[in-house]
């Protein structure tokens, strides 16, 4: 990335260090006895649980991932698991990975500060926060058999009739014929990505201006672009199954998306 | 008066003995170039600078939370050595191994608790760390590399985790993993119910599903594969990231206002 500014200043005459022994070493013994006194205090208080040995002929119902993958257990009733199971991780870790260079703002390095970089944060706390964080808390309290939906003081019911009815998109506008299925829900896809990144120019350019569109170019653009509106198709895609029953916007032999 | 001259003397017949002084060399006085040195000079501690600057000391700033993470990841490694003590990484034995442990040894219970809830505050750890990193933009240059380390490291906490949730080989744990084998079996060209997998002819026994699992359905040879991974070659490959990781620290600087 050439134009990341070199974030080297002239070293300055203040001097603001102090000695890590004992400043920062004292510190650092004193949480680490805290946490652990807090940990064995919990691993007394708290058991590890056991069920009954594993039996790969009785499948429980519902059978949870661990609480930390249940956003993507969450993820599999939205998409098909290609694209929720492998898809959409690589797109997450990669989309970690490239935040450092498509955030090119220099401000706020280095110290606290909501105001000079309020949609950086904003975004981070969305995809986090709101989206990981809360599809975890609905895989934990709010799924039961069969990854019915259930209120968490509600009774498990293992033979909740949940109606089947989800539709493919191109059925649900009356699309019988399955090249044109296919074809209409290809251009839904293609439409989604292609007006969400305009309008994504759009508004970063009236929110920004047009220099700095020009400073972060083309590729950087196209990335978080990408990104951003990749992450907005779930809330979408929850949207449509939970409102209209939506299952897939294109479904073929190979893939479903 | 008397006393306090007497317990002078055997004070300093104590430390000037020989053994004492084979053990600790010389004493300690609180002077800058001793400061510097009491780091410098310590295997473990060196990790550190000798200096720092005073915001980065201050618990609001860091959280504590990279140092935490890499503690509860210390917990697990520890407490988890001594439960492979009495575990059995096969099919017959590893729950009855569990049981064993929890009913019959004493503080096995407690010993089994340990690596499991700190596998978990692990995982809450390494978030909120991400998420103070995030928020005070430490990720900008010159520190884009270990965002990426960072990142890296993340994932594997996460599989360590999952790999170890397996272990105990009871019906929770192995009804968990089906989450991942669904994931591995729906991969694009290398799982076998993957889009285009005939192109690659990936079948039920031959493919990334049967490769992460050992065979075409999770069995015992799965509970092996896991546990190698769990305790061998992810710790190995997370603790080489982490070397990389606080050596990037040191290098690039801790992050910080410009003075
Ligand atoms: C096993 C996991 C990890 C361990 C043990 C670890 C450990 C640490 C430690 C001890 C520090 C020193 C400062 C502090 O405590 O905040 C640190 C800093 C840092 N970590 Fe991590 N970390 C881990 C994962 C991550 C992740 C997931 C990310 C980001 C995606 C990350 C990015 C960074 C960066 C950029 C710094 C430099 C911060 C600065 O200069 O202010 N680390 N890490």
């Amino acid at each position: 990335m050439a134009e990341v500014a070199p974030a080297t200043k002239k070293p300055a005459q203040v001097d603001d260090k102090i000695h890590t022994w004992p400043h920062l070493v004292r510190g650092e013994f004193l949480v680490t006895i805290f946490v652990l006194v807090v940990l064995t205090l919990w691993a007394m208080l708290l058991d590890a649980p056991l069920e009954e040995p594993a039996n790969p002929t009785r499948t429980p119902n519902p059978s949870k991932a661990p609480w930390y993958f249940l956003g993507l257990q969450e993820m599999l009733v939205y998409y098909d698991p290609w694209h929720a199971g492998v898809v959409l991780p690589t797109l997450i870790i990669i989309g970690l990975m490239v935040i450092p260079f498509i955030d090119i703002n220099p401000a706020g390095n280095g110290y606290y500060c909501f105001k000079d970089r309020k949609y950086e944060i904003l975004t981070f706390f969305f995809g986090f926060h709101i989206l990981w964080v809360s599809m975890i808390i609905i895989g934990t309290f709010f799924r039961g058999p069969g990854w019915n939906l259930f209120w968490p003081w509600e009774h498990w019911d293992p033979h909740k009739v949940a109606a089947l009815t989800n539709v493919d998109l191109p059925y649900l506008v009356g699309f019988r014929n399955q090249t044109l299925s296919v074809l209409f829900g290809l251009f839904c896809v293609v439409a989604y990505f292609v007006v969400g990144m305009a309008l994504f120019y759009y508004w970063v350019v009236r929110i920004k201006g047009k220099e700095f569109m020009e400073r972060w170019g083309p590729v950087r653009f196209g990335i978080t672009a990408f990104l951003i509106v990749t992450m907005l198709a779930l809330p979408v895609k929850m949207f449509l199954r939970l409102a209209f029953n939506v299952k897939y916007i294109v479904a073929t032999k190979y893939i479903n998306i | 008066m008397a006393l306090k001259d007497k317990i002078e003397e055997i004070k300093k017949d104590i430390v000037e003995s020989h053994v004492w002084k084979a053990i600790f060399r010389h004493g300690y006085e609180d002077t800058p170039r001793n400061r510097v040195l009491m780091v410098t000079a310590n295997v473990w501690l060196h990790l550190h600078p000798a200096k720092v600057r005073r915001h980065g000391v201050r618990m609001r700033f860091t959280w504590c939370m990279g140092g935490l993470t890499f503690l509860m990841f210390l917990m697990t490694v520890i407490t988890g050595i001594y439960l492979m003590f009495y575990y059995r990484p096969v099919g017959e034995y590893a729950f009855a191994d569990m049981q064993y442990l929890e009913q019959d040894m004493p503080f096995g219970m407690l010993m089994r608790n340990m690596p499991r809830w700190a596998a978990h505050a692990m995982v809450v750890f390494v978030w909120l760390h991400m998420f103070r990193v995030f928020l005070t933009g430490s990720y900008k240059p010159p520190r884009e590399f270990n965002w990426i380390v960072g990142v890296l490291l993340l994932v594997l906490t996460l599989l360590l985790s999952f790999t170890g949730y397996l272990l105990p080989w009871d019906q929770l744990s192995i009804w968990a993993v089906p989450v991942g084998s669904n994931m591995a079996r729906a991969s694009p060209l290398l799982g076998h119910e993957g889009p285009f997998h005939e192109f690659v002819g990936a079948n039920p026994i031959y493919d990334a599903r049967a490769f992460l699992f050992g065979g075409g359905e999770i069995g015992p040879h799965t509970l092996l594969r896991f546990y190698i991974l769990h305790c061998i070659f992810i710790p190995l490959v997370a603790s080489l990231l982490m070397a990389v990781h606080f050596w990037r620290i040191r290098r690039d600087g801790f992050s910080g206002p410009s003075l």
